[in-house]
């Protein structure tokens, strides 16, 4: 009995289950597996004694919460603490600089082992490969700066309105038109927040009745819009047409729950570009599948407006997919464009409702004016409409970058995630201790990478995530393979057999 | 063999008959003589009556053939993705040409503009517009990453630091957008079994964490201590396991749909008393209440350390965009991995965070301009002005039709009817009526209140002023005398 007391609350178990087909796409053989339960394990055994520890020494403590339950229960954050932290200085790391190919990381120490980090007033220049700066324009642009500023100067920084008061200025409708124009459907509407956007407008358009289908691995702005709704959700897996179809089939025919009753409509949600893979939806056979059972699309192009396809209009121009067939198009300025916001397209009665009841246009402060009008600037160099052919090439390097950066990740030997074309990739480092390796050795040799591990990604399948940017030259991209291939080599991440040396020096 | 057969049947029977009429051969009941095969019949009876009280047997049902599931996938038809578009769901709010200042363009027209909340006046100050620039020409317009990903950039830092520094608390954290912060600051802290305690006239935001958090949400009346005072005794009256939860009160300092504000002090003694912690969504009294504008806090007496958790959004006071939290160590540090607005999103503009920095820099440094906005505020509510021509001005306390329903020292000075039309809609026809018409025939520019079909919130609808400090005194003359007359004559047959 006074064992238990002893013993502190374990943590949860987080799924390890890998379906078949992602464990044959990450290439996870058992040894890996195998390798990585027990990092795990043994963190989690470590974590559980200093707990138990610290119960002990704090034993005879007085308690100074006095009949208040603690506001953060110990097994609610044990990951956070005896895990996160011991990695703690490879995520936020502070820049002092825009967020372009090159940046300016600050360096930080600590006096107590990693538990609080302190800035300091030196800085490191590195090479960018984490940043979502797929069109470069994060830093200044010649073309959107100027522009940015004059309209700072005439509309000043904020609107302190909701956009149904007095938050609508001129550069707002302008920036509608634009993107309904440049995305391909009749109307358009814009909000101050991407993560907001699919929070606020999912509510609005399905209500209890209604059933929404949603890809296993969609962002969580989507996954707390399909919660506040108060719609059933059911997943399917990941860009799979085949179990999208057999769940419409098996919902259509059971109806709602309880009283069987027919759903009163079915919306169904995936994403461009898959951030944490880099790989496309299967948009062509998700369509048709739609279409057939009459369930409505909506397509989140966070990732994927502006970096894709042949003049930048997404996933639908790249797979060929009618934008007329898709019912609601959304997206974000943040990552292709340099700003801030996010934007729905679809047709003039939806935004019509959602200008009319959608609680983030009644109730939210409007989108700064300057951070407007860099979302038009951009968009108009993309467009061509600035008068020179920069969006052209911006799109072009961008392609040509990324193959070649993929193509020559997979020559050494990593296990590299993402189709071609898309300006993401991911290397499989499935370790958990490889993360943290990675990342330092990365940053000492001035190259600046994004580690991810549970929870943004499944507890198996650790990796390092790169976003290749316009703005990366030739060189940029060369330093950054030698420095990957050196660390990868030395952390044990090439898993599969290198193209060897001597075949590429033949030709 | 066959009459050994029949030898034992007779026998059988004659044991059967024998059992039957044995015992009841000689009962009589209630003159009734009874008979062996009546214990048969009500043994039936009993039988049948015992079935019929069963539950009826279902067959199993057959597994749907393909072309079956193929007919029903047919036949089904949904609803559209939008209503049916009316007449009144088409308006669209009029477009500013230039900035959201106390006067302001629409149309090639110049307006006095009382519908943004610019309580300090900052729209267009010059100092907050040259640290823009400077951050704008450093760092670009977005930060192009989450704050784990190299989106942490050193004025969000700094921003942080000023905040918490101005506040007097030992942290805060910054969110990009106003509305997320505090819908991902209450599912941070409630999860699924705890308590929450809300005041029933919050806004949508609040609406929307107290929903995310799955917490048990009980909601008391607007603004009425004692509701909530019965409300906290019932929830911990005799309730041994209310102490191993986790319990909140969540109340704003300056509510959006009726300019309340908040007795903290009292809110605080109740608090103490029945152990809760208290979230205070203080978007519109930072910067606006408290002799420096720290807040709620400042305006009681209050030591700030006595709140758990405050947030604000900074699209009001301070002129710029995003929201910050603030509180003790733990409550900053535990949100960091674990409120989705925060670790999901990408991060605030710098120039935003550089513009809030000067912000908080001015208003430490001009404490003067909350001493106008307050005049400005007692002003437009209560008049007792002479102008040059010795008129007495009345201010608002006498609009035909229309009552102050906010506090006296609320920025937002909120209007309702003194007779309702009986609904919502129709009360919204009568007031977005009035505020056309001050902006068309005045050049006034107000707001009415707006509903969304989503939000919760049955509290009367009514028209809103946002004062500033920016405003003269002849603004604030025009918008009076505006509505006195538009009023006038508006609500004249609803009198």
């Amino acid at each position: 009995m006074t064992l238990r007391l002893l013993l502190p609350p374990l943590p949860a178990i987080p799924p390890v289950a890998v379906p078949r087909e992602v464990r044959r796409m990450v290439r996870l053989t058992y040894l890996t597996a195998l390798t990585t339960f027990f990092g795990y394990i043994l963190l989690i055994a470590f974590g559980v004694l200093r707990d138990l520890v610290r119960k002990l020494l704090d034993w005879f403590k007085s308690d100074d919460l006095k009949g208040y339950a603690p506001i953060c229960p110990p097994f609610e954050d044990f990951y956070t603490r005896r895990i996160y932290h011991r990695i703690q200085d490879c995520f936020g790391r502070p820049i002092a600089s825009a967020a372009d190919a090159w940046i300016d990381v600050v360096e930080r120490h600590s006096n107590d082992n990693d538990k609080t980090l302190r800035r300091t007033s030196n800085t490191s220049r590195c090479l960018n490969l984490g940043s979502y700066n797929y069109l470069g324009f994060a830093a200044g642009d010649r073309y959107c700066t100027p522009r940015v500023v004059e309209s700072l100067k005439k509309y000043a920084s904020g609107t302190c309105s909701a956009r149904a008061d007095a938050g609508t200025t001129k550069l707002h409708i302008e920036l509608e038109e634009l993107v309904a124009r440049f995305v391909g459907k009749p109307a358009a509407i814009t909000f101050g927040m991407g993560y907001v956007t699919n929070s606020s407008i999912i509510p609005a358009l399905v209500g209890e009745e209604g059933l929404i289908v949603s890809d296993s691995f969609n962002h969580n702005s989507i996954i707390n819009g399909a919660r506040a709704s108060g719609a059933t959700v059911q997943v399917f897996r990941h860009n799979s047409p085949s179990h999208l179809e057999e769940v419409l089939r098996e919902q259509i025919v059971k109806g709602q729950p309880g009283a069987h009753t027919p759903w009163k409509k079915i919306l169904v949600i995936v994403e461009g570009i898959y951030s944490m893979e880099g790989e496309f939806c299967k948009l062509p056979e998700i369509v048709a599948i739609c279409k057939k059972y009459k369930a409505y699309v909506y397509l989140d192009e966070a990732h994927s407006i502006g970096a894709v396809g042949k003049s930048g209009r997404g996933v639908c121009e790249l797979l060929g997919v009618d934008p007329a067939d898709v019912d609601i198009m959304m997206g974000t300025f943040t990552k292709s464009f340099g700003s801030c916001g996010g934007y729905i397209a679809a047709s003039e009665e939806i935004i019509q409702h959602l200008k009319h009841g959608c609680p983030a246009h009644l109730y939210a402060t409007s989108m700064s004016p300057p951070a407007v009008q860099q979302a038009i600037s951009a968009i108009k160099v993309v467009l061509g409409e600035d008068g020179s052919n920069r969006g052209a090439k911006k799109l072009a390097r961008i392609r040509e970058s990324s193959n070649y950066f993929r193509s020559e990740l997979k020559k050494m030997g990593f296990v590299v995630l993402g189709d071609n074309d898309s300006p993401v990739m991911a290397i499989m480092l499935y370790n958990l201790a490889k993360l943290p390796a990675f990342s330092r050795a990365c940053l000492r040799q001035n190259v600046a990478v994004v580690i991810v591990g549970y929870p943004a990604t499944p507890v198996l399948l650790a990796r390092a995530r790169i976003c290749i940017s316009a703005s990366h030259t030739r060189e940029d991209l060369i330093k950054g393979l030698k420095v990957i291939s050196e660390v990868g080599g030395l952390v044990g991440a090439k898993c599969l057999p290198a193209e060897p040396e001597k075949a590429k020096k033949m030709d | 063999m066959a009459s050994a057969v029949m030898n034992m049947t007779t026998a059988a029977l004659d044991w059967v008959s024998v059992a039957f009429d044995a015992p009841l051969a000689r009962a009589v009941v209630f003159g009734v003589h009874i008979d062996g095969h009546l214990v048969v019949e009500v043994l039936l009876i009993a039988v049948i009556l015992f079935q019929l009280t069963r539950k009826s047997y279902k067959p199993p049902k057959k597994p749907l053939t393909e072309k079956e599931i193929d007919d029903l996938c047919e036949e089904w038809v949904p609803e559209p993705l939008h209503p049916s578009i009316s007449e009144d769901m088409k308006a669209e709010p009029p477009t500013l040409e230039s900035a959201a200042g106390p006067h302001t363009i629409i149309d090639g027209k110049e307006v006095v503009n009382f519908a943004s909340a610019n309580y300090l006046g900052l729209i267009g100050n010059e100092k907050i517009i040259d640290s823009c620039v400077s951050s704008l020409e450093k760092y670009g317009v977005g930060s192009c990453g989450p704050r784990g990903f190299y989106g942490t950039i050193d004025v969000h830092l700094d921003c942080e630091e000023r905040i918490a520094k101005f506040m007097g608390t030992p942290d805060s954290i910054l969110y990009s957008y106003g509305i997320s912060t505090i819908f991902s600051v209450i599912p941070a802290f409630c999860k699924k079994g705890d308590i929450i305690v809300a005041d029933e006239g919050v806004h949508w935001g609040v609406q929307n964490g107290l929903h995310l958090s799955r917490s048990t949400i009980v909601y008391f009346k607007h603004n009425d201590m004692k509701s909530l005072e019965n409300t906290l005794e019932k929830l911990t009256r005799g309730n041994k396991q209310a102490e191993k939860i986790r319990r909140y009160i969540v109340v704003e300092a300056v509510y959006q749909n009726s300019g309340q504000i908040a007795p903290l002090d009292e809110i605080i003694q109740l608090k103490e008393k029945y152990h809760f912690r208290v979230i205070l969504d203080e978007s519109h009294s930072f910067g606006v209440l408290g002799n420096s504008g720290r807040g709620l806090a400042e305006y009681y007496g209050v030591p700030v350390e006595k709140i758990d958790i405050i947030t604000a959004g900074m699209g009001n006071a301070l002129a710029t965009d995003g929201g910050f939290c603030t509180g003790s160590v733990r409550v900053v540090d535990h949100q960091r991995l674990s409120s989705s607005g925060y670790v999901f999103s990408a991060s605030l503009p710098p120039y935003l965070a550089s513009a809030a920095i000067s912000a908080v820099n001015y208003l430490e440094g001009n404490p003067s301009v909350l001493t106008s906005l307050r005049s400005n505020i007692a002003l437009l509510c209560k008049g007792e002005f002479c102008d040059k021509l010795h008129n007495a001005f009345a201010g608002l306390s006498d609009v035909p039709g229309l009552t102050i329903a906010s506090h006296p020292l609320s920025p937002i000075v909120f209007l309702k009817l003194k007779k309702s039309t009986g609904s919502s809609k129709g009360d919204l026809e009568l007031l977005n009526n009035i505020a056309d018409r001050m902006l068309k025939e005045d050049s006034v520019f107000i707001v009415s209140t707006k509903r969304s079909v989503l939000d919760k919130c049955r509290l009367p609808v009514g028209i809103r002023l946002f004062v500033s400090a920016g405003h003269s005194e002849s603004d604030i003359q025009k918008v009076s005398d505006s509505l006195r007359r538009v009023a006038a004559t508006t609500l004249a047959e609803h009198l």
